[in-house]
């Protein structure tokens, strides 16, 4: 027996012989890593390169992390308790945002792009490919910038890849930052000679092409003007002395001509023809809502961050679908607050409140839960799920219990909940199994659920599965306003309308605006309800400096909610919602109809406040102190 | 016998491996305390919104220890003893740093030895005088006047005036129950300004509510405020 060990033991050991020389095995090429030259090489290893790089685009709202599409009041936070207190008590915002939200500071990203570039020039693929590749990485260079801009100004212009030399001096390493004028005037000439380079071809979504460059030129035009225009006349103490922050106001004229012009050569079609998306004109509301998941022939989206089933996926669909029988016991993270749903307006081209109650303050009882939204801007039911309409072909079953003959509300404490009613024997169910229930969460609390961006697909709210839905950054409606925008601002209103009403009767309203109509409250308005949960409210509330007016720190009462309705600067400190009823009252000719309160939910108990110093985001001590040339953010 | 020697060894062996004091550091111990000041009078601002900054050079990288004032323009660090550099930022707080308009202040150097306190004296733009808060019949009452401070050249004009009535002790613009505001052009006395507001109904219910007066000036983002008083209902 021990005699067999020391046989085997011996023909181990003769196994751990070295069988190759050493230089051999040495020298040996990694099968794992390519050297640069080799990854330049080939042009399909240059594509992978290139798609790692659109992979890591940055938004603000990002369809991987549900929470940066709710704040501000458009929507309330009922995902859970935790996430409800941190959006919903605060008085105030942080420098950087709720949880960082609002900040962005990924050089390493700008530099992998500037190696590209560098890299690419030596690389041995075709020309052709070569100035294409190139192009885009520098879109997407431009890109970057314009968010980095949108948060912070002016920031330090890096466009070549630095390498550190190890003489014990940093210094010609730190850039200072750029002035907010030159940040902007970057990507506005980055982008017009991109324009050329480009392939004009509105086929392609996800690529960068020429449509895609016209439009990052428009927004970043637009953006600048109207902070030339609005930061000196209505807050000029968030500046700094070195322009870092604070364009000169005497600039806006030529910034919104450059957006203008950028506009129109896309409306022309020189970048290719795009259009408003207009497959269902039977039914305008399901024709908007399809505009974001419809991702076949798409004639209006210019340029989105794409996803595909299997490879690159989103939950978005999961935290917010409607809870009662969704794919997975969990959804409603996002209720659209009625604050953002009284602003669509009636198609006579007026503005009022959600009709809850008569001149004579009675309520008025509807037969039906959707004939309070009649008569609305089909935009509304394409942004939020209303009570008794469906998703996936199924109603959702918003409502928050009986109210009786003498007023009382009979209710329960969770979704579903079961009570006896008066002169019955028998429990019978008393709340919508969507809610709205107080406290419980992952309900319909403001009376609403989200829908944009919400995909109808089977299996999108599963988390096995996932969503496919793209984020789409720009597309042809936003330019139509742009333009809109501009040509008010260049005071040619009437041009402004004709832009404005393309939108308008896309929506469904058949009286066009007239050019004496526009103002800037109609223009700010139009962006808040055709691009709410886009993330462009957060940018105008901020350009055109309004956010200190509309957070104003003061509690909202039911009288703040309902007046002042489509004005640019009404209060909004506090997200309301709307609770439907159902009557209880057998023999009367009410019975069973459905009445409406506005409701502010208990757990609400912070108003909102804008400080002047929310204008820019917190560049952090971290970043300050690595590179002492960058200036502090004023009224920080 | 040879297991246990064993045993013994290694008991040995782990206590070597405990900590020694020389590792940790002694935690900072002297306070430096102090508050907003103007020519003795404590100034009242809106708590936790005007901020300034501690520096301490000659340690690498040179963060600042951030703090804010409290509602009663007071502050307080616990910190090592050494010379510090104080920075309170431009446009923070109702006023500017220091005695007179000549002579403003962007830094103070401060020498920390033991428990310090340092007062700052500020310029506010304006100043409440003779504050005075009452009760009667279910309605609170302030009267006050308002003196300019700053003239010429810096002056600042009055946007509004409150009273904010609160459930805590915290009463200002981020935390009330009722207010009554006045437009600052809509004051034609400065030196006799009323403003009452209606106690509202308290849930859960208290017999003592908090008030105080604050001024917002045109162009400054903080506010300024009156002591807040506890008024028995």
């Amino acid at each position: 027996m021990q005699k067999l060990y020391y046989i085997l033991i011996a023909i181990l050991l003769g196994f751990s012989w070295g069988c190759e020389s050493d230089e051999e095995f040495m020298n040996k090429p990694p099968n794992q890593i390519l050297t640069v030259e080799q990854a330049f090489s080939d042009p399909a290893q240059v594509l992978s390169i290139l798609a790692n790089l659109y992979s890591r685009q940055f938004s603000y709202y990002r369809l991987n992390d549900w929470a940066t599409f709710g704040d501000f009041n458009e929507a309330f936070y009922a995902h859970t308790q935790g996430v409800t207190n941190e959006f919903h008590t605060n008085t105030t915002w942080p420098f950087g945002g709720i949880r960082n939200f609002w900040t962005t500071w990924d050089y390493t990203y700008i530099r992998e792009l500037n190696l590209f570039l560098e890299r690419i020039e030596t690389s041995s693929i075709t020309e052709d490919l070569k100035t294409r590749y190139a192009a885009e990485a520098k879109y997407l260079r431009a890109a970057y910038y314009l968010e980095l801009a949108q948060f912070y100004g002016g920031v330090p212009i890096i466009l070549e890849s630095q390498s550190y030399d190890f003489s014990g001096d940093p210094s010609y390493l730190q850039i200072p930052r750029s002035t907010e004028a030159e940040i902007y005037d970057f990507i506005i000439e980055e982008a017009e000679s991109l324009k050329t380079i480009l392939p004009a071809d509105a086929t392609s979504k996800s690529r960068a092409t020429k449509g895609a460059a016209l439009a990052m030129k428009a927004r970043a035009a637009i953006y600048a003007a109207s902070l030339a225009k609005y930061n000196n006349s209505i807050t000029p103490s968030v500046s700094l002395s070195g322009g870092e922050v604070g364009i000169p106001t005497g600039r806006a004229e030529e910034y919104y001509n450059t957006a203008l012009e950028a506009s129109k050569e896309i409306i022309e079609g020189t970048a290719g023809s795009y259009s408003l998306y207009m497959k269902n004109p039977t039914n305008l509301s399901e024709n908007f809502a399809a505009l974001f998941y419809d991702k076949n022939a798409n004639p209006e989206v210019i340029f989105a961050d794409d996803y595909l089933l299997k490879y690159r996926t989103h939950y978005f669909t999961g935290a917010n679908q409607p809870r009662f029988g969704a794919e997975e016991e969990e959804g409603g993270a996002l209720n659209p607050s009625l604050n953002l749903v009284q602003e669509f307006e009636l198609l006579d081209n007026t503005f009022a409140p959600i009709p809850t109650t008569d001149e004579n303050g009675d309520p008025i009882y509807y037969e039906s839960q959707l004939d309070i939204f009649a008569n609305r801007d089909a935009r509304l039911a394409g942004t939020v799920i209303l009570p008794g309409s469906n998703f996936k072909s199924r109603p959702v079953d918003i409502w928050a219990g009986y109210q009786l003959a003498n007023g009382t509300v009979i209710s329960g404490n969770d979704r579903g909940d079961q009570r006896i009613l008066p002169g019955k024997t028998i429990e019978q169910q008393v709340v919508g199994f969507d809610g709205p229930v107080e406290g419980a969460v992952q309900n319909a609390q403001m009376g609403f659920y989200l829908r944009k961006y919400v995909d109808p697909a089977p299996g999108s709210g599963q988390r096995g599965i996932q969503s496919e839905i793209w984020k789409i950054k720009y597309r042809y409606s936003e330019i139509l306003l742009i333009a809109a925008e501009a040509a008010f601002e260049l005071g040619q209103p009437d041009i402004s309308a004709n832009y404005l009403n393309m939108v308008r009767e896309r929506a469904g309203f058949t009286i066009p605006l007239k050019g004496s109509d526009i103002s800037l409250d109609r223009i700010v308005h139009e962006r808040r309800v055709e691009f709410a949960f886009e993330g462009l409210y957060f940018m105008d509330l901020k350009r055109f400096r309004i956010a200190h007016r509309i957070f104003d720190g003061v509690s909202m009462t039911k009288e703040n909610l309902l007046s002042g309705i489509g004005k640019a600067t009404k209060r909004s400190t506090m997200p309301w919602g709307l609770w439907p009823y159902r009557i209880y009252n057998p023999g009367s000719e009410n019975d069973g109809k459905w009445i409406y309160k506005e409701y502010l939910s208990k757990q609400v108990t912070g108003a909102d406040n804008w400080q002047l110093g929310n204008y820019y985001s917190n560049i952090s001590n971290e970043i300050l102190n690595n590179n002492p040339k960058l200036v502090r953010q004023p009224l920080q | 016998m040879k297991n246990k020697f064993n045993y013994i060894l290694l008991f040995l062996l782990g206590i070597s491996f405990m900590s020694c004091e020389k590792d940790n550091y002694e935690p900072p111990k002297s306070p430096l305390t102090g508050r907003v000041i103007y020519q003795g009078t404590p100034l009242y601002l809106q708590p936790n919104r005007v901020s300034y900054e501690l520096f301490q050079d000659g340690f690498g990288k040179s963060g600042p220890i951030s703090g804010t004032f409290t509602a009663d323009g007071n502050y307080s660090q616990l910190l090592f003893n050494g010379t510090y550099k104080m920075i309170i930022r431009e446009g923070q707080g109702p006023f500017l740093w220091g005695e007179s308009v000549d002579n403003l202040k962007s830094e103070e150097i401060i020498h920390v030895n033991g428990a310090t306190e340092m007062d700052i004296e500020v310029l506010p733009y304006w100043m409440i005088i003779n504050p005075n808060i009452s009760f009667s019949e279910g309605k609170v009452t302030g009267t006050f006047g308002l003196e300019q401070i700053i003239d010429g050249a810096n002056a600042k004009s009055i946007e509004s005036v409150t009273l904010y009535l609160s459930k805590t002790v915290f009463a200002n613009s981020d935390t009330n129950v009722a207010t009554n505001s006045i437009g600052g052009s809509d004051i034609s006395d400065f030196s006799n300004i009323n403003l009452s507001v209606n106690v509202p109904t308290l849930t859960p219910s208290q017999n003592y509510i908090f008030a105080s007066i604050g001024v917002k000036i045109v162009g400054v983002e903080d506010m300024i405020f009156s002591e807040v008083q506890k008024i028995n209902l």
